[in-house]
Parts: structure tokens; sequence; C-alpha cells
């Protein structure tokens, strides 16, 4: 298991790599605005625009840039610590920025996560077991509504039915009310729509998906087995057929976790939350590349460590994976 | 994909279609397994009555500009003063304008119309390419095995760690100059999207048919024709593909969906398609500003989009039923 | 002075059981009508090809095939107690404790994710009040009995952990930790190398006698009863073709479809030369079945009359407890029968006892 780990570990550090370099060959190589342009003002002398390109280091070759970068990027090789350079728009130091918006990243998708299993786990259970039943009907009909509705017009008939200062029904905090949130309480409040639109489709995912694996799943021989030992029913579907098709889950929320810790962009625009996925979005648009590097890099991590530690859940939840 | 579209889904999709094509059925009369899929998939009239909706969204949009003239509406991108009301906010349904009009008065109706092309378009011109480059991907790295596989796996795994939305959002950034990027060759918009479709879905459909192709080289059929001294390429065309048309079939229903989601995303956001093309997407990234007052610009953009994603999956999760039945259908 | 005892029930009485499934595609006859009894300790054999509706019966008489689509009728007693209309309670009370059954791949029945100890005393505690410490033991004890080494050790390990055999051992353990006095095996052997195989029908035997259960063995080989049964039914379509001790069904068996099941077995005392003879065609849908005697299509004795009327199970004359569903006559039948055994293919014994009849 050890090695596995260890393994593992050298391909995290490769894939970070792999995605820097793509990350810098995208923003920096493929053509876009100039920086040094986007950032000299109107009608910037050419002096003007080759100082500034100096100072941001465009000046050097694109592989010589690249390998200053990682050099900043990494603890022990940089000069001054871990620096993830500059924003180009208005000189903030790229780290701080990134770790100032985490948390509410954080905040919205932990909030997310246990919103939508607390509803997908019982559903999906539910209809597998009603095969057929109008209960089962309805719910999937509801699941398959919400896989398909995009979480932006989710968002905005949210906004537009229950926001408190435009919604025809006064019920929650709207738009922006995070960011003038203060405190756990207020803040939560003001997530509350954003955490039930987020977490709509991904309830609905994971219930179609756990009651077609129970389906399948109380198929199995070892489930007649457990009704041949004549176990109540209830135990017969929980402990022996809820237990083996709940794995598959396990994988599948790592992944989206690690997905939503790069920042939901679109849930953050639609309510105005100053996450990581904002920052990004905001940055590819003005083409502030040291930002939508280091937001790249913070999503890709995420995403590559939640799939290890999956990985290696499994092998404590599937006796039979052993590494 | 973290627009929540449902690619969790696809990852996990059951192995539907080579048990029940492949192995024979159960004898009552001796019928096709052509002939059972359709029979079975006759029988879901929610799926048939999808299938019926997208083929007339079909018909909408490749008679998109004759339907307008009927109905009598401004092309997409006439702007009517006229139709702003005294506050120059713009007005709700009315008989000029049947989905009212947009805050520079331009018809909701028409745009709609032309937002259908675009989702349609998008849909399966990138889905296909991209099932193409996938499968034959994944095809060729399961085969051949090896270095090739290994290649393969890994730049498919590389890729998948990129969280899509941004990777999406920085390729339409980098091409959105007006030189476009590659030299000029792709231009934003519609041809970006697609590329980002194709860059976005390849590895997943790679790893599939990877997957597939893995488990069916190893079946006697193909040993059969390799000891009778079939070359790799016939065994390729001749076995293995054909094999993998069900999943094929299958995942591609799966994906259309989750595309007709991406572009819009990604036009909700600025960077898919541009203006003056009108999509639903970014018809909805406009009604962010004025939906309070004028919630038409909100719902009808909306609602297309759900229900033609509702249509899509429809008619996948009727096909996978069909041809994977089990006692427990997907609805 | 000796109070009338009144005879003591059969511990199994199935009558005119009828098991049908219906389904999308027709009803599925699956067990149509057949009766046999059981006394405590005996062993039946039940033998068929797939789809004869063997395991379906057993699965009944257990009562795991209780669905929304099934049509259960007929009879099944119990020690005395009618079990098709038992409640759900009751019969569950039933299931694992009087009445317990092992299937075909121990790998697929057995829960992947817990340990063999735990799937055993979890059987336990769900019929006896005991603790989990005690059951737990009881676990180990039943390991031990079934001939598995180091059995503390192997309660603490996960089936995948085990190879076929010793697999198949734990699950025998498990259903026999609470005494049944019933067992039904269903293809216990069909997964595992021969050699292993008689290692545990001779475990099965050992265990019975033990014990004094009953035991049902279901299969497909008759090679797998030759040994242990005291009675054999042979099944085809969902319905008993012939019943008779196990001896008569080995020595003088009286219905076609017994005697191709007879010779295509192999075996080590014939010529090397002599010819396995399968029995030609496949087993018939259970939704359309044929229209008459349900082998006809595959009798190499047919005749007209066959395609039309339905054979009833009938006693032989002059031998107690074998009956068949045959409609040749009894004499035809002996005749056909010897020259089987004398090596002679079924199209010689047709031509010489059926049509040198006709002559």
């Amino acid at each position: 298991m050890a090695a596995y780990i260890v393994r593992r570990l050298v391909w995290v550090v490769f894939l970070l790599f792999m995605i820097t370099l793509i990350t810098f060959v995208i923003f920096s190589v493929l053509p876009s605005g100039d920086p040094a342009v986007l950032r000299a003002g109107r009608q910037p002398s050419p002096q003007l625009i080759a100082t500034i390109r100096h100072e941001l280091g465009l000046d050097k070759s694109k592989p010589v840039q690249f390998i200053d970068y990682l050099g900043d990027i990494l603890p022990f090789l940089g000069h001054n610590g871990v620096d993830f350079g500059y924003s180009y728009q208005n000189s903030e130091p790229v780290l701080p920025a990134i770790l100032t918006r985490l948390p509410n990243t954080i905040f919205l998708t932990a909030g997310a996560v246990i919103l939508w299993l607390l509803v997908a786990i019982p559903v999906g259970v539910i209809s597998a077991i009603k095969t057929g039943s109008w209960l089962d009907r309805l719910f999937m009909t509801l699941a398959l509504i919400f896989v398909s509705a995009p979480v932006y017009f989710l968002g905005l008939v949210v906004l537009y039915l229950f926001a408190n200062d435009i919604g025809v029904i006064h019920l929650l905090p709207g738009n922006s009310a995070y960011t003038n949130a203060h405190g756990f309480f207020q803040k939560a409040k003001a997530l509350i729509m954003p955490w039930c639109v987020l977490a709509a489709s991904f309830a609905a995912i994971y219930a179609r998906f756990l009651r077609g694996n129970l389906i399948d799943t109380m198929q199995e021989d070892y489930i007649r087995t457990a009704r041949a030992k004549g176990l109540s029913e209830r135990r017969v579907i929980f402990r022996h057929a809820v237990r083996a098709a709940i794995t598959p889950i396990v994988t599948l929320l790592g992944l989206d976790i690690g997905l939503l810790l790069g920042g939901a962009i679109l849930t953050e625009t639609v309510f105005n939350i100053q996450g990581i996925g904002r920052f990004a979005y905001q940055a590819i648009t003005d083409s502030d590349l040291p930002v939508i590097q280091g937001t790249v890099l913070f999503g890709a991590f995420f995403i590559v460590i939640m799939s290890l530690i999956v990985d290696i859940l499994y092998a404590f939840i599937d006796p039979r994976v052993r590494y | 994909m973290s627009t929540g579209t449902g690619a969790s889904d696809l990852l996990h999709a059951q192995d539907s279609g080579i048990d029940a094509i492949v192995a024979g059925n159960v004898g009552v009369a001796a019928r096709s397994p052509l002939q059972l899929f359709w029979r079975r998939f006759r029988k879901d009239r929610v799926a048939l009555a999808a299938g019926v909706f997208i083929v007339l969204l079909l018909l909408i949009a490749i008679l998109a500009t004759p339907i307008r003239k009927l109905v009598g509406a401004p092309g997409p991108n006439v702007q009517e003063s006229g139709a702003l009301d005294q506050f120059g906010l713009p007005t709700g349904p009315s008989s000029a304008h049947l989905f009212g009009v947009d805050q520079i008065g331009r018809d909701i109706f028409s745009r709609v119309l032309a937002g259908a092309q675009v989702s349609l378009k998008v849909a399966f011109i990138g889905t296909g390419l991209s099932v193409i480059v996938g499968t034959t991907l994944g095809m060729t790295a399961a085969y051949y095995r090896g270095w090739v596989d290994t290649g393969i796996s890994r730049t498919v795994d590389i890729l998948l760690a990129f969280p899509v939305l941004l990777l999406g959002l920085g390729l339409a950034s980098a091409c959105s100059g007006a030189q476009g990027c590659l030299g000029g060759h792709l231009q934003p918009g519609l041809p970006v999207v697609i590329v980002i479709i194709v860059i976005a879905n390849s590895p997943y459909v790679a790893r599939i048919m990877r997957g597939q192709t893995l488990s069916l080289r190893e079946k006697e059929f193909v040993e059969a024709a390799r000891s009778l001294g079939a070359s790799n390429r016939r065994i390729i065309f001749r076995e293995i593909l054909p094999n993998l048309v069900a999943p094929i079939i299958v995942y591609t229903t799966l994906f259309i969906p989750a595309n007709i989601l991406l572009e819009a995303a990604l036009s909700f956001l600025g960077a898919g398609v541009q203006p003056p093309q009108a999509s639903w997407g970014q018809m909805l990234a406009d009604a962010t500003g004025i939906f309070q007052s004028a919630w038409w610009y909100m719902v009808f953009p909306g609602m297309a989009l759900l229900l033609t994603v509702l249509a899509f999956n429809l008619v996948g999760d009727g096909l996978q039923d069909a041809l994977n039945p089990r006692s427990g259908q997907s609805r | 002075m000796t109070a009338t005892s009144a005879v003591k029930p059969p511990l199994l009485e199935v009558e005119d059981l009828r098991v049908h499934f219906e389904t999308d595609d027709g009803t599925v006859r699956a067990v149509d009508g057949i009766s046999y009894t059981l006394e405590r300790g005996q062993t039946l054999g039940i033998v068929g090809e797939s789809g004869s509706g063997k395991s379906v019966s057993s699965l009944t008489v257990m009562g795991l095939t209780r669905s929304r689509n099934a049509r259960i009728s007929g009879s099944v007693r119990f020690d005395g107690k009618e079990l098709l209309s038992a409640s759900d309670d009751e019969i569950r009370s039933i299931r694992g404790d009087d009445v317990a059954m092992i299937f075909q791949d121990p790998l697929s029945s057995l829960h992947p994710f817990y340990k063999v100890g735990w799937q055993i005393a979890e059987a336990v505690r769900a019929h006896r009040e005991v603790s989990k410490a005690q059951a737990w033991d009881r676990a180990v004890e039943m390991l031990g009995l079934v001939g598995m080494p180091e059995p503390r050790r192997r309660a603490d390990s996960y089936p995948h952990e085990f190879s076929g055999g010793m697999r198949q051992r734990a699950m025998i353990a498990m259903a026999l930790a609470n005494d049944p006095k019933l067992l039904i095996a269903d293809e216990p052997t069909t997964a595992l190398d021969v050699t292993v195989q008689a290692q545990i029908l001779e475990l099965i035997e050992r265990l019975q006698r033990e014990f004094d259960t009953a035991v049902v063995v279901i299969t497909h080989d008759l090679g797998v009863v030759a040994e242990m049964a005291d009675e054999i039914a042979v099944m085809y379509a969902g319905r008993i073709v012939e019943r008779a001790s196990a001896d008569t069904i080995f020595t003088a068996p009286q219905h076609p479809y017994t005697w191709g099941l007879l010779s295509s077995i192999p075996r080590l005392d014939t010529p090397r030369d002599e010819q396995l003879v399968p029995i030609p065609g496949r087993p018939p849908s259970l939704i359309q079945l044929p229209t008459g005697c349900s082998f006809h299509p595959r009798c190499p004795y047919v005749q007209e009359a066959h395609r039309r009327i339905d054979p009833q199970l009938q006693p032989v004359a002059g031998e107690r407890d074998h009956v068949v569903a045959c409609l040749l006559e009894q004499d035809v039948r002996r005749r056909l029968w010897r020259e089987l055994q004398s090596g002679a293919a079924p199209s010689a014994a047709r031509e010489d006892v059926i049509e040198g009849d006709a002559a």
C-alpha cells in the first residue's frame, strides 16, 4: 500500500507539472491580448509597453518564462519562498488572493455536498426498493428535470421567485448577499439558495445512479443468499445491498468534490460569490496570466488529490481491492 | 464536467449493449437483437415522445427562417426600439412578439429559434466528432497495448485532471482576439466551441471505449479471426468495431445533452458563441441584468434549454433500457 | 398402554406445485405440477437440464419466489405446516433455521465485503438469541466441522481469499449453522473442479449422517447423485417425468429422457470407442411448451399420438414407488431399455422394437 501511495504521488507531481505546462501554453503561447498592452492603459507609448514587458518578465523567451515560473512556485527552488506571481491587473500577489477566496469556495462546496447526499441517498434507495411505484416515477422525473436544467437557469429562477430583495416571494437573501454578509450564520443564510441550486443537479445524478446501481445489486447472488438465511428484508436491503451499491458513489463523490473545490464558476457567477471559480473566470477575461495559472493549478491539484484519496479509501471499503 | 451536467453519469453508465446484441436471446420466436431492441424502445412511450420532440426541434432549427416569417416575427438581430415601452424597458409577450423582446428590442422568439440551430449543431457535430476521436484513441490504445496504450492513456489521464470549464474558457479566451489562434485557423465562436467539446469529451469516450475493446479483444471470435490470418486492421474494423456500435450509440446519446449544456455554459460566460449569433446560454447571460422585470427573457431561452436537454436525456434513457433491460427501468 | 401416536408426517410434502410467472412475452410455466415426498434424513436428487424448473421448485419451497408476477398454486407442507400460504414473517423464520439452501457459485453467493465468520454469525443471530461472541464461536465451530483448516483464522478472512472448494465448505457451514432439518443444495458442485466435487459431496453426506438432515440435491448431472440419493426425480419442462429409488433409476429406468441422461454420462467402464450419445435438440421454452408430451420433439421413439396427448405420471406395474410419465407401453419401454443397455444406438433400438412390432 505504501508503495502504491508513493507511486501515485509521483504521478500527481508529474500531472501537475503537465497541467502547469499546458496552462502556460494555452495562455501565453496561444495568441491573446498582449498583457503588457492591457496593463499599460490607454494609448501607451512603445517605451511604456517595453518597460512593462520587461517588468513582467515577458521579454524573456517562453521556455525561460516557464522555468522561472516553476522555480517561483516550488518552495525549495525559488528565491523567496512560494511565489505565485502578481496579478497583471492590480499587482496583488496571487497566492494570498486565492487563499482569501478559498474559504468561500469550500463553504459553498461543503454545504452543497452535505445537502445533495442527504437528498440523493434516501431518494435513490427508496426509488430502487419501490421500483415502478408512483413515488419512484415522481422522484425519477424530478431527477431527470434537475439533471437537464442548467445551473444558472435554476439560479435565476430561484432568485426571481425567492430573493428577498427582488423576488416574487421575499424569502431568502439574494444575489450579492454573501459578499455583504458577516459572521457564520449570516453567510450560511446567504448561501441557502446557492446550495440548493448547486446541489440540485448533483442530487439528481446521484439519486439516479444509486437507484440503478442498487437495482442491479439486488439481483446479485449474495442477496439471494442473505434472504435464504432468513434475514429481515430491511437488513438484506441495507446491510447487504446498499452497502455494496454505495461504494462507487465514493469515487464519484471524491471526483465531484475535487471539481467543485476548483471553483463552481457558474453558481459563483450567478450569486456573486467571491470564490476561486469567479476569480479564475475574471482572470481569464482579463488575460491575467499569473492568476489564471494559479487558479488552474489549484483546481487541478484538488481534482488530482481527491482522486488519490478516493482510490486509497476504496481499499478500505472494498476488501477485494489490494494495492 | 463542472457544469453538473451528468457527466459523472457517463463514466459509470452500464455496459449496456454488447451482451444483449452479441449473445443470444430467450427463445420464443426467433427475433434478431435489433428487432427486440426496437420492440422494447417502442413500448417506452415517454422516450418516443421525446424522440418526436427532437425531430420537431431539428425541423424547427432547419426551418427557422421560414417559420419566423410565417409567424411574422422580425429577424433575430433586428432591433426595434418601438417595441420598448416608455421607460425604455422591454415589453413582454404580445401578438407582435410571441416571446417578448430583449433590452435592445430584439424579438426573443426569433432568437430562440436561432439558438436552436446553435445548440443542435454543437450537439451533433461536436458530439459526433468527439465520439469518432475518442473511439479511435480508445480502440487503438486497447488493441495495440504497450507503448501506444501507455501514451494514450496517460494523455487521457492528464486531460481528465483539468477542470473542464476552465479549460474551455481558457481556450476560448485564448482564441478570442481578432486574429483567432492557431495562426488564424480557429476563429472565436462556434468552431472554438466545437474544438473545446471535442477536447473535453474525447478523454471520457476514449477511456470507455478502451475498456470495451480490452474485453472484446479477449473474446474467442477475435482469436478465431486472428488464427485465420486476418490483419490487425481487418480485425479492428470487422470484428471489434461492430460490437462497439451499441455502447457508441448509448454514450452518444448521453453526451449530447451534456454538450448542449456545455456550450450553453460557455456562452453564458461569454466564451462561446459570439454576438451577433444568438445562443440560449448567451441569452440567459443577458437576462441576468433585467430578469426581475423581464421574466420572459429568462424563461423562454431557459425552458428551451431545459426541454431540449430533457428530451435528449429521455431518449438516451430509453435507448439504454431498450438495449439492456433489467427489472427496473431507468425511470 | 402405548399412546396412540399418529404417524409422523413426512418432513416435506410437495403436492401439485405450480409456479407460473407473468412476463411481457407470455406466461412462463416454470413448474407445472410436481409432487414428491421427503422423509427425515433422506436424500432426494432432482435431476434435469437448465430450464427444467428444478431450481424454481426448491426456491418456492423456501418462499424465495414470491413476487408480483408469480402465480403459485398447490401445496408445500413442511413438518405438517403449509408453507405456500404462510405469512412472509413465518416463512422467514423457517428459512435459514429449519430449511437451508446452498447455491451453485459460492464466490458470487457470499457477500464480498464481509468476513466469512461474520456472515455465518449473522445467520446464527438471525434465529437464535445469542451474543456476538457466541455467534462467532459457533461460526468457527461450523467451519471446523466442514473440514476447514485453521477455522479461527479463516473466519476472519474474506470470501475472495478462499479457494472454490473452501468457499463451498463455508457456504455449507453457514447453511448448517442452525441445524436445519432440510438442506437444499442447488448445483453444489457445478462450479468446482472435479477433484473438489467429490470432496464436497462426501462432506454433505457425512454431515447429513451426523445431523440426520434431509437433503435435496438439485443437479443436471446424474453422476453427482448416483451415490448420495435415496430417491431420484427426473424433471423436464417443469414436470417430474420419472421418479424412483436411485437404484431403479440407474438399473431399470423407464423414461426416454432418463435413458438419454444416463447415456450422456462418460464412464470409465465402457469400451473406449462407444459413443457418448447426447440428447439431440434443446430444452423447450417454458412459455411455449410443445403440444402433447413435452419431450416429444426430442424423443427418438416418438409416435403420432404423442404429439397430442399429455402423459401423466403413472406407477410402474410391479414396482414400488416408481412412477413414469410416458405414453409408450411399459413392455415396449422395458425392451427398449434392454436394447440400449446392450449398446445399441437409440435409432437402432427404435427400429428393432417399435418398428419391429409394427411389422
